[in-house]
């Protein structure tokens, strides 16, 4: 790009709507070949001739995973000791984790599926990335409840499975709930990703260079010749998909949210957590969604396609489901007071002036008040500021369901069972470690498949 | 000097050998005129490409709608029923249990495991029925021995005549493709 094609470009992105909002999609002078180009030309770098960030993201993500496996190893030799966790604060940080990484998946499918079928074209930019990101999430999250287990090595036994034990599952419970939701969650998102992806890995397999690489995404392009009538019935799946996908997104968090509202605890057993879980998920998700996309979109140049228009658009959302969030926390007060339950009231009172009251106040900054910086179309549109916003919600979720879970049982009934928790450095060290297992997943996401949705984008440039 | 029936044997021939002509063009529109003057001609046999969906093309090939949706649904009712019966089964008949004093049909607390399977059973039904409709995976097609065919997943769009058309003509065929002013004409060889 010369400078005076990139002032062009630029002034052209800058283009508002009678609004004041971005208006373009697409970088002008994006056609069909320059999309394949600069999308496909990611994926088909030979060998080790990386961009240097992606070889120290690589390096980091690797160790943290390795971090990752030894404290599992820790864990399973001698068991659930080695964290926090006791009676009465038998959930800890496994749990708080499992919440957060599921709630971060959310925002693949909020992004590909209810997006997809609200008509919102700007999605194509980021579906992809996101798709990815719920299943690189789910995969962290399921880890939890496994490890969670006191013996992850019969957690299969919470499977319907014709057993020699005469025994099933306990379907009455949100435990096995959780099972059905998240194993769905993850296979049709992994089903919905597949398909958005053949197109595309056969674009990728016409023009791989080596034979290895044609064969290899040749083999999991299935054959895709891209036949009018082939298309024609993949996009009523696709559709189809998103049709379902959608559903599901609003109950699997909510099913998640019921591990808590069904239980007697006081500060979980609230018919506000289902709604309220599922959109702090979304907001997690997207946060997330922004925290890894800004660095990709900076490092690999793909301010063409990740333009202005659809930083405005995802920080919108943001501030709507951080307002959501915020209704939730004024809802849960003013219930707790209104109710005239003694107990209730006490545990909010905790919550807020507590041993643990210092994690509610910076909550409130982190999670609401960072955030509202949003309604500021500059932030929305500058980079930097929108990184650091969705970093502080990302942290804000994560302290959010820290105190919902743990910090409630800490004061629960009979001041006989208040006790604190503490972390220990396997609990922390698990969690940074499944950081790496996301990290890892999304680094050779983006080194070995099309990060957007090359097809999709087309359509965009040919229509314009 | 061949006779008629030996020039009609060696055209036949020449048919045979070939999988189809395919034409490529530069644009969505272009190919969507073309597969349509196809159409009109009489051709039925014939297939277009394209590296996105074009609005109208299957239609323009003579398709009509996709049993896709009819699929899904039976695959989602399989779900929800078998759902519904399994817990149904195991907690009122196999191992019946009193949790928390609910009947033992506590059909309220089924509701999840219900939903979560139905959309299970129907994305499984989706995919698998879109890939098993178009055939796919398929390794190996005649049209991938083209080799400006690559271009179908990137930039250009092509429109495919088959030789088992009965409308097929080696040559008369390949007159009606100039015709078009497409930017290439391919004979595709069969195997």
């Amino acid at each position: 790009m010369t400078p005076e094609n990139e002032q062009t470009i630029l002034a052209a992105l800058d283009q508002r709507t009678p609004l004041g909002y971005p208006a373009r999609l697409l970088a002008p002078g994006e056609n069909l070949e320059s999309v394949t180009e600069t999308i496909g030309s990611i994926v088909l770098k030979p060998g080790l001739r990386q961009p240097k960030a992606w070889l120290f993201a690589a390096a980091g993500a690797f160790s943290l995973l390795m971090v990752f496996f030894v404290s599992i190893a820790w864990l399973l030799y001698r068991g659930t000791g080695i964290w926090g966790i006791n009676i009465p604060i038998a959930w800890g940080f496994a749990i708080v984790n499992f919440v957060w990484w599921v709630g971060i998946g959310h925002a693949g499918t909020f992004i590909s599926a209810i997006l997809l079928l609200l008509h919102q074209k700007w999605r194509t930019a980021i579906n992809r990335f996101t798709e990815t990101m719920t299943l690189c999430a789910i995969s962290c999250a399921g880890m939890f409840p496994l490890l969670h287990l006191g013996r992850p090595w019969v957690a299969f036994w919470m499977a319907p499975y014709p057993d020699t034990m005469g025994l099933w599952p306990q379907f009455r419970s949100p435990l096995v709930w959780d099972m059905f939701a998240v194993g769905t969650y993850f296979t049709v998102s992994l089903i919905f990703w597949y398909c958005g992806l053949i197109p595309d890995l056969a674009t990728v397999r016409d023009r791989a260079t080596t034979r290895g690489r044609r064969l290899i995404y040749g083999f999991l392009a299935l054959g895709w010749r891209n036949s009018a009538v082939h298309w024609q019935r993949h996009q009523t799946a696709y559709l189809l998909l998103a049709g379902i996908a959608t559903p599901l997104v609003l109950s699997v968090h909510s099913v998640v949210g019921m591990d808590f509202a069904v239980a007697m605890v006081p500060g979980w057993h609230e018919t506000i957590i289902p709604p309220y879980f599922v959109a702090g998920a979304i907001y997690s998700g997207f946060a997330m969604m922004l925290n890894i996309l800004l660095p990709i979109r900076r490092l690999y140049g793909l301010h063409n396609i990740i333009t202005p228009r659809h930083l405005n658009n995802i920080g919108n959302i943001m501030l709507v489901l951080g307002n959501m969030v915020a209704y939730s926390y004024i809802i849960e007060e003013f219930m707790a007071w209104y109710s005239g339950d003694i107990f209730e009231q006490s545990t909010m009172a905790d919550r807020a002036f507590g041993s643990y009251g210092w994690i509610f106040w910076a909550l409130i900054v982190i999670n609401i008040l960072v955030p509202q910086a949003l309604w500021s179309r500059r932030v929305r549109l500058n980079p930097v500021a929108l990184f650091f916003v969705a970093l502080s919600a990302n942290l804000g979720m994560w302290v959010d369901h820290f105190l919902i879970i743990a910090v409630s049982l800490t004061h629960d009934f009979t001041p006989s069972t208040w006790k604190m928790y503490y972390p220990t450095i396997w609990d922390i060290l698990t969690m940074f470690g499944s950081v790496g297992l996301f990290l890892t997943l999304i680094v050779l996401f983006v080194r070995f498949l099309p990060l957007i949705a090359m097809s999709e984008t087309r359509e965009h440039a040919s229509k314009r | 000097m061949l006779t008629r029936a030996a020039l009609l044997r060696n055209t036949m021939n020449l048919n045979e050998k070939i999988y189809g002509l395919i034409a490529e063009f530069k644009g969505d529109e272009e190919v969507l005129t073309a597969t349509r003057a196809a159409y009109d001609r009489g051709y039925r046999k014939m297939d277009a490409f394209a590296p996105f969906p074009v609005e109208g093309l299957p239609e323009a090939l003579g398709r009509k709608r996709t049993a896709i949706p009819v699929i899904v649904f039976a695959g989602g009712a399989f779900g929800c029923l078998g759902g519904y019966l399994l817990q149904w089964y195991a907690m009122t008949v196999s191992y019946p249990l009193n949790i928390g004093g609910r009947p033992l049909n506590s059909w309220p607390m089924f509701i999840p495991i219900t939903f979560e399977l139905t959309i299970l059973s129907a994305a499984f039904a989706a995919i698998i029925g879109m890939l098993v409709l178009n055939k796919l995976p398929l390794p190996h097609h005649p049209l991938f021995n083209v080799p400006e065919f690559e271009r179908a997943s990137s930039d250009k769009f092509f429109l495919c005549i088959q030789a088992d058309d009965p409308k097929f003509d080696l040559r008369e065929t390949r007159r009606f493709l100039e015709m078009l002013k497409p930017e290439s004409i391919a004979e595709v060889p069969a195997e």
